[in-house]
This record gives structure tokens, sequence and C-alpha cells, in this order.
């Protein structure tokens, strides 16, 4: 018998559908790979009696013919998803020993259809940073190494966790959350697909929030076909987050082979950005050739105001951070460091609770709100993000169907690597993802080549609101031509 | 800011040592919105629960809780916008307030800063001595209220109750159009009357349902406005007298000292009859306002507004108008009749198909004025409109005298049932029979000769024969056939 972790979504169902094995082989066998991939720390925690229990119940209803869309799978879940009564703690200090009273949406719709819980997956400290290193709980190894080397690599960020156990054939897929590309970031340092959908695809219900105009949920999964599977369990309209999208959600799989023959693939020139790696170009010469291969027709375009993007992203995402972050107070969850009064306890439980970058980043964005600096950054920032939202209208308007970039500037970079760099150069792997975040529009990572080391590398393809069955369709077009990337297993 | 231009009145100047100040007055009002929820979860408002009984999870600021606004709340502050009279914004933003306080637990209070739903209206306000003046409206947004830190708990602790966090309140703020403690008081005791009206606000101060921040500050008659200073949360429309009282005359003290008014915000104290600092202004915060990601822009339509504004009740100014117009009732009793709706009510069932100025003479007099003694609220008395009514209908008739009503008021109050009833049973009925009545004169008369030689030199003394004729009768004879009786036999005529 082939190990069952190696199984996509759609093989484990054609699997369980035929009887070859059944959800608890299934669920042990992860339980199995977990307990031996602890190297990786992509798991914070894993749950494997909560996972037997809901494989038992999944063969029930598979024996019975009841069997939900996702029965069976077993789905790792990032740690800033609240689940209840299980570790859900941003991977952050100051919520040590939260355990919620209530299940996410998302996460609960992924149960309603069948899916099984492996654990919780390590991130960057409340989904701030690019390589998963700001994490409580330490950084994740990457299942990736270089050709004929033994260093470890970052798996990308904040959804590094996520990433590292579907690559790491530690779960069949993972939820994950984007705010300015932590799930197709980390999906390109991989060789995994990665989407992040439109914003309001996805309910936030539950979800720790980090800027809430940005957060989007979506899946990181091994192909493009199981990510349209796992967004269609993921989405929906929710009566609970006003900022989700009354929408019917489309049979996302349906769409994966509709091919692009006749779509009109925008290549926006502010893409090619100064110093990017001339194998990061030639990937994207690539992309582009097998899309026309397929029939769909190439158009340049411009997007005038990418390069704001990087900047107003890091003033709006902070400031809305530093409001959303002011209820880790010690007061009525997690960490409580004491002092003489409420405010001293108030600073001995943030300055112990939370790490580095999330402390800059509650500076950053308290700075920006502040009197007299509003007017000057936030404000001006969010007029750069209308400008930047009309950028892409103007191109869907002209008659572009979606648009083909670089998912990321470089390969995945060895750990402690930025230790030394200033915020900015790490703020720099985001170049290509916060365009469309600020835009909230969908945008998909998908594994397309390997550097000259080794390791993949992803194109990303962004598509009109609401529109990501075109993303589906078109990334398997660049599945089908460049195949999938699995590590070679070292750990 | 405009603002509204009233001339001084030098009534209403305050004398100080170097001559007349003039007393500012604004006010804030943070009126709790009438609602079974909170204004952005389902938890319950009601006052009163065990401590944290009425918390949800996003009132407890879990992680990943999101705010969904209660569409209950926002027709009630439109409704109240209505009732003012205000421009009514289809589209508003909530804002987040950041500061940190424990009872606070998102660390933001959510409220609607740069673009509220309501705008500018006016409040029409009545003083006692009949004259009217308007209130300009700034504005009325919703926010959330905080929860309550209880310090009197524990000797090191404080505990702090959530029961509150996430109520609705309508911040309602004036112009500073008031400019005296009477005025004050007049204009949030009509505010509370409209909200009540309305049914937005149930304008119970005691519970904090209703309270004010109260802007006070003083100049020169003709003087541009001086430097003002806020007096937080007064929440008795008494103390809000006081406070502007003891506030002007503290800032004409600083100022006659040759000191100078510093911007601050102040609290007053009703047991020393003063008002002192709270915060300092180095301590004053940065609320970081920005527009709440979390929630969408309220958005209406005019038709929503239209069906709300064709549901409103008829409020105090109109029904007062009706009740000058219809009733012939002056506009001061009509004040006092409409300055509740349950009286203004109570008063129309007793006038319908009735005397009305008899009528608001007994709900004014009589009724109010037991009530009153007896500490009673309306919706309490003893006596109903129908019993009221039928009291005043054996008066009309002839049935009983005056004298007797009261008599008949005091038993319906004490024992109750019907009036008609209670006066055959005790035998109350007027006495008109004139026979009988000259019969009680014709003895009286005999029995005091001399009076009668008085009083056709003093024919004040008529009075005297009423009185005892009428004691006499116990107290059942028409008063009328007496006193045309006794003229004739005494020959005043």
């Amino acid at each position: 018998m082939t190990d069952l972790t190696q199984h996509t979504i759609a093989e484990l169902r054609d699997g369980f559908a035929r009887r070859d094995f059944s959800a608890v082989e299934v669920a042990e066998a992860y339980t199995r790979a977990i307990e031996a991939a602890k190297v990786l720390n992509a798991y914070i925690v894993a749950t494997p009696e909560l996972a037997l229990d809901q494989a038992k119940a999944s063969d029930a209803r598979l024996a019975k013919g009841e069997a939900g869309p996702l029965e069976g799978i077993p789905l790792g879940i990032k740690d800033l998803f609240c689940t209840r009564g299980v570790h859900s703690q941003a991977a952050s200090h100051i919520l040590d020993g939260f355990k919620p009273p209530y299940e996410s949406t998302v996460t609960s719709q992924l149960w309603r259809d069948g899916a099984v819980m492996l654990g919780k997956l390590n991130m960057d400290e409340f989904a701030m940073g690019s390589s998963n290193e700001t994490s409580f709980y330490g950084p994740v190894a990457n299942p990736w190494r270089a050709d004929g080397s033994n260093q470890a690599l970052v798996p990308g960020g904040s959804s590094g966790g996520s990433a590292a156990a579907v690559a790491g054939m530690l779960c069949a897929a993972a939820t994950a959350t984007d705010t300015g590309g932590s799930i197709r970031q980390p999906a390109a340092f991989t060789g995994t697909v990665g989407i992040k959908p439109t914003y309001g695809r996805c309910s936030r219900w539950g979800i720790v929030a980090f800027a809430s105009s940005l957060d989007q949920a979506g899946p990181i999964a091994r192909t493009v076909r199981d990510a349209a599977i796992m967004l269609k369990s993921m989405s929906g309209n929710d009566p609970k987050d006003t900022t989700s999208a009354d929408l019917p959600v489309p049979d996302f799989e349906a769409a994966i082979g509709r091919g692009v023959k006749g779509l009109r693939i925008g290549i926006p020139k502010e893409y090619r950005v100064d110093g990017m790696p001339g194998e990061i170009d030639n990937l994207w010469e690539e992309g582009k050739a097998w899309l026309r291969d397929a029939g769909a027709t190439l158009v340049d375009i411009s997007l005038p105001h990418t390069r704001y993007a990087l900047p107003a992203y890091y003033i709006v995402a902070p400031a809305e951070a530093s409001s959303n972050l002011a209820r880790y107070d010690g007061v009525r969850y997690g960490l409580r460091v004491p002092g003489n009064d409420v405010i001293a306890m108030y600073e001995n439980t943030r300055a112990a609770g939370f790490g580095r970058e999330v402390k800059r980043r509650i500076m950053i964005g308290t700075y920006v709100l502040s009197a007299g600096y509003y007017d000057a950054y936030y404000l001006r920032a969010q007029k750069v993000r209308t400008l930047i939202k009309r950028d892409f209208e103007t191109v869907f308007a002209e008659g572009v169907d979606a648009i083909l970039t670089p998912a990321t500037p470089s390969a995945a970079f060895e750990v402690g690597a930025m230790a030394t760099a200033s915020p900015i150069e790490m703020y720099l792997n985001d170049i290509f993802t916060v365009t469309v975040n600020m835009a909230g529009l969908p945008g998909i990572a998908v594994p397309a080549g390997k550097d000259r080391r080794g390791l993949p590398l992803g194109l990303q393809l962004i598509g009109r609101p609401f529109d990501e069955e075109t993303l589906f369709a078109a990334g398997q077009v660049i599945e089908n031509a460049a195949g999938r990337f699995t590590p070679e297993r070292w750990w | 800011m405009t603002i509204a231009v009233r001339p001084p009145d030098p009534k209403k100047l305050i004398k100080g040592a170097t001559g007349d100040w003039e007393v500012v007055v604004g006010m804030e009002v943070h009126a709790q919105v009438t609602s079974k929820a909170k204004l952005f979860s389902g938890a319950s408002t009601e006052f009163g629960g065990e401590p944290n009984s009425h918390v949800s999870f996003v009132d407890a600021a879990m992680p990943g809780m999101l705010p969904v606004i209660n569409a209950e709340c926002v027709a009630q502050a439109v409704r109240t916008g209505l009732g003012l009279r205000a421009e009514i914004n289809k589209r508003s933003v909530f804002d987040r307030k950041n500061y940190f306080y424990p009872d606070l637990p998102q660390g933001y209070q959510i409220s609607q800063y740069k673009q509220p739903i309501v705008g500018e209206g006016e409040v029409i306000v009545d003083l006692s001595d009949g004259t009217s003046f308007t209130v300009g409206i700034e504005r009325l947004h919703l926010e959330q209220d905080a929860g309550k830190s209880l310090h009197d708990q524990h000797a090191t602790m404080s505990f702090v109750d959530l029961n509150r966090s996430g109520v609705a309140l309508m911040e309602i703020v004036s112009r500073p159009d008031l400019r005296s403690a009477e005025e004050a008081r007049a204009y949030l005791t009509k505010l509370r009357t409209i909200l009540r009206y309305l049914g937005t606000c149930d304008g119970n101060m005691e519970e904090g349902s209703l309270r004010a921040d109260v802007n006070v500050s003083v100049r020169r008659p003709g003087d541009p406005l001086g430097t003002r200073c806020e007096i937080k949360n007064v929440n008795s429309i008494r103390f809000v007298g006081q406070a502007v009282e003891v506030e002007a005359r503290r800032q004409i003290g600083v100022l006659e000292d040759g000191g100078t008014i510093e911007q601050e915000t102040r609290l007053f104290d009703p047991g020393r009859g003063e008002t002192r600092p709270m915060r300092s202004k180095e301590e004053a915060h940065d609320y970081r306002y920005f527009p709440d990601p979390d929630l969408l822009p309220l958005e209406f339509t005019d038709a929503w507004v239209e069906a709300l504004q064709g549901a409103l009740p008829e409020l105090p100014d109109a029904k007062k108008a009706r009740f000058v117009a219809d009733y012939g009732l002056s506009p001061y009793d009509a004040g006092v009749l409409v300055a509740e709706r349950v009286s203004a009510d109570y008063f129309e069932a007793v006038a319908k198909g009735r005397d009305a100025k008899a009528a608001a003479n007994w709900v004014i007099n009589e009724l109010f004025g037991r009530l009153n003694k007896d500490g009673k609220a309306l919706d309490e008395s003893p006596i109903s409109a129908a019993q009221l009514g039928g009291l005043i209908d054996l008066v009309a008739d002839g049935t009983i005298s005056g004298k007797i009503a009261k008599d008949l008021f005091e038993i319906l109050w004490t024992e109750g049932g019907d009036p008609r009833q209670v006066v055959e049973a005790r035998g109350l009925r007027q006495v008109t029979d004139t026979g009988a009545i000259e019969k009680t004169i014709d003895e009286v008369i005999a029995a005091n000769p001399d009076k009668v030689e008085q009083a056709k030199a003093k024919p004040t003394l008529m009075g005297w024969f009423v009185g005892q004729v009428m004691k006499a009768s116990g107290g059942k004879a028409n008063p009328q056939a007496v006193n045309d009786i006794l003229k004739r036999k005494l020959g005043l005529e």
C-alpha cells in the first residue's frame, strides 16, 4: 500500500468512495507523519484524538452514503482560526492558554463538510511576518532544501506552518490567511497552491484579526483542484461578518477544466522590478508561453500606482492592527503580568506578551493614526489604496480577464538570513502580493518551476472581484504545464 | 462652528464684583437607546442583571469577534433625528475611538466621528414665564457604552461589570445656545420629553439612561465666547442647574481675581455643591479615530426614513399647540399636560366629550397635586381617567357641588368605586330643592338676629351665612341656590 499521506484531496475522495482505505487509516497515517516531522515545527499543537474521533464519524457517514464534500479529509488549521476548546493563540505569547469557547465560521464549515482536524499550525505571530520567524513557538523549517544543502530555509509567512505542512505531507490541505501575501508567498516558497479569495468571500468571524480591511482566509493545497475543493467549503456569506459578501458560492472545482482559450491575460509592466533575479523573469516568460499556448491572448497592461502599494500597505495594515490588538490587555484572557496598578499591568503584559515585530507594527500603527499625522499617513494611504483599486478596475474594464505576475521576488531564503536586515527588506517579500489585498481582489499562487538551487518558484494570477473561477481555470493550465513539486523528505 | 446669536438678556446676567457676566452653556447628552439588544451584539440591554450576565463574546472583545449593527438602534436614532427636526444622513460611518480602560474590553469604543447619522436640528424650549427659545442641535451620533468599573467590592482590586458594555447610546450635541441654569434645566427637560414621546430613550436618569456633559463658559455681555469647562456625567436635571450655577460662579471668581480659565473636564459634586477637575491636560487622550474596518458605512433609503417619519407619534410641540387651539387651554396648562405623553393621554381621555378646561383643572390641580403629595406616578394613580370623567359629569349636571366633588375625589382615591354609585350610596347628592334650602336658611337667620342686622351694614357677612347654611346642609345644598335665596332674605339684592 502506498503512503496514504501522498494522496491529494481528490484522490482521497475517490479512494474513500471505492473503500480503498478508511478515514481512520488516513488520519492515523497523518498522525504518524506529524509525529515524525517535529523538526519542521509546522504544528504548534497536534490533535490526534480529535482527528481519530472525527475520522470514525466520517467512516460512519461514508458507510451510510452520507459523505460530505470533505468527508474524512485531514486538515491542518492555522493557529489564527479559533477552534472550540483547542489552542488558538495566533502563535503569540500574549494569548497563552487561550482555548476559545467558539468555532470560527470557516472551520465550522469545514467540519460541517466532513473534514478532520489534525492540529493547529505554526505561523508568524498575529500573522505579521513573511518568514514564519516571528512565531512565539519558533521558526518553521521549509520541507525544501537547496540542492546539496542542509541549511534550513524559511517556508515564508505568515502562513508558514500551513505551507510547510502541505508540502511536507503533514495534512491533505490547510487553512491559511492572507493580509498582504501570507497565503501566496509561503505557497510559492513551498511548491504548493495557495489562493487568497476576494475580500468578503470567506467570513472573518472567529479568525483573530490582524488588519480587518485586508484579512482574508483561503486554503493552501497541493493542487489547483484541491484548492478549489477547499475554497468551496470555506466560502459563503455569514451574517456574523457584515463585510462578507452575500453572493452564491460557485462550484470552483467545475471551473478547473475550462482552460484559458479566448481569455485576455494582462502582463503588468510595473511588476518587473529592479534587481529581480533573472530566473524570476524567465519563469514569468515561461508562464506567459504556457497560457498563450493554451489559447489565451497576452495583453501588456499598466498598473501605474503599483509602486506606492507597499508603503501604503505598511501604513494601513499596522494602523488597523494597532487598534485590533488593543484588546490583548491581560484583563480577560491570555497572559497577565501583574503590575502596581492597571496601567503597569497593561504595560508589563504587552511588553512580555508581544514579540518584536508585533510591537513594531503596533507602534507604526499608533503613530500613523496620531493627531497631526493621520492626514499625512493614514488618510494618504487610503487615497493610494483607492488609486490602486482604480488601476485594476481600469484594466478589467478594458477586457482583461486575469493578470499574470511572479508570486515573489525570490525563492525561499535561509532561516535567520533577515535577522540583521532592515524590516523593509523583509517587507519587500510582499511586493507582488500586497496590491491584491489593497484592491480586495482574488489572487492565486501556483508552483511553476525551480530556481537554480532546486527551490520552487511560483506565479501569481490576479482576478476580477469574485471571479476565482478564472483563476482556478488558468492555474490548472500552469499546473498542467509545470507539473507538481514535491520536496525530497530529509526529516 | 456657527453660533446662534442671542442678544444678552439683562435678567439672565450674573452680578459679579466687577460687573455683569453672561453664562454660556452647551450640552452633550448621552441617551441610552431603547432596544432589546446592544448596538453591535445580541446581548440583552436589561437593567439590573447580575454583573456580567448580559455579555456576549463581542461585548467581551474575545479574539476574532465582529460587530454586527442592530437595525433597530439605527431606526431609533433616525426617529430621534426626525423628532429633533434634524437632517438625516443617509450615509454615515462608524469610527473607532481608541483608548485603554479596564471597562472598555476592545480597547476602542465604536462611535461616529466625522460622519454622524443625524446632522443639524433644533429643540424649542419653554420656560416657566411662558417664553420659549430655540436650541440648535449640532449632531446626533450612535456609539457604544462602556462597561462599569466597581472600586468598592474588594480591598485591593477593582471589579468590572460588562453588562452595559456595547449598549447603544445616542450622543446629542447642542450648540452653546443656553444662557442660564434655568435654560439648561429646561432644555434637558424638553429633550427628555421628546425622547420619551418618541420611545427612543426611557429618560431614566437614576439608572443612567440619560446623562449630560455640560459645557460652561462665562463672558462679559457682548464679548466673544470664553474658555469652557466640561462638567462630565451629570445625572439629574436638578444637578445640571446646580452645576451650571456653581461652575459659572467659580469661573467668574477666577476671572475677577485676574486669573484665566483652563479648558478642562470637571466633575460636579452635589454634596459639596462644587465642581472639581477630573483629569489634567497632560493626560489628554489622543483617541486616534479611524473608520472601523469591521463595519461597512451605514446606508439607507429615503423610503425607509419616510416610513419611520410616517409612524412617528404626535410630538409635544404639536400636541401643545393642538391643546391650546382645540381645547382652549392656556399655553401654560397645555405645557404642563404635554410634558409627559401619559399625562396628555390621560387628560384627553378625561376631556373627551366634556368641558376641557374643567378637565384640565381637575387633572392638573387635583390629580397631579394628589399624586405629588403621595409621591406616585400617573400610571400608579388610583383614579382612572374614566372615574375622574364621571366625577366631572356629576358636577356638570348639578348632581354634586364643587365642594362635594372634592370629597368624592378623596373617596375615589382611597376606596375607589363608580363615582355615581358612590354619590348615591353616601347620599352626597346636592340639594336643589329650594323649599328645603329656604327652611335651612330660615333656621340660620332665626338663630342669628344680631348677624342679620350687621349684614345690612356690612354685606360681606353674607359669606358667613353661606358657610353656616352649607354646614347645616352637610355641604349638599346647591351653593347658587343658597346665594340667591340668602341675598333675598337678607335684603341685600
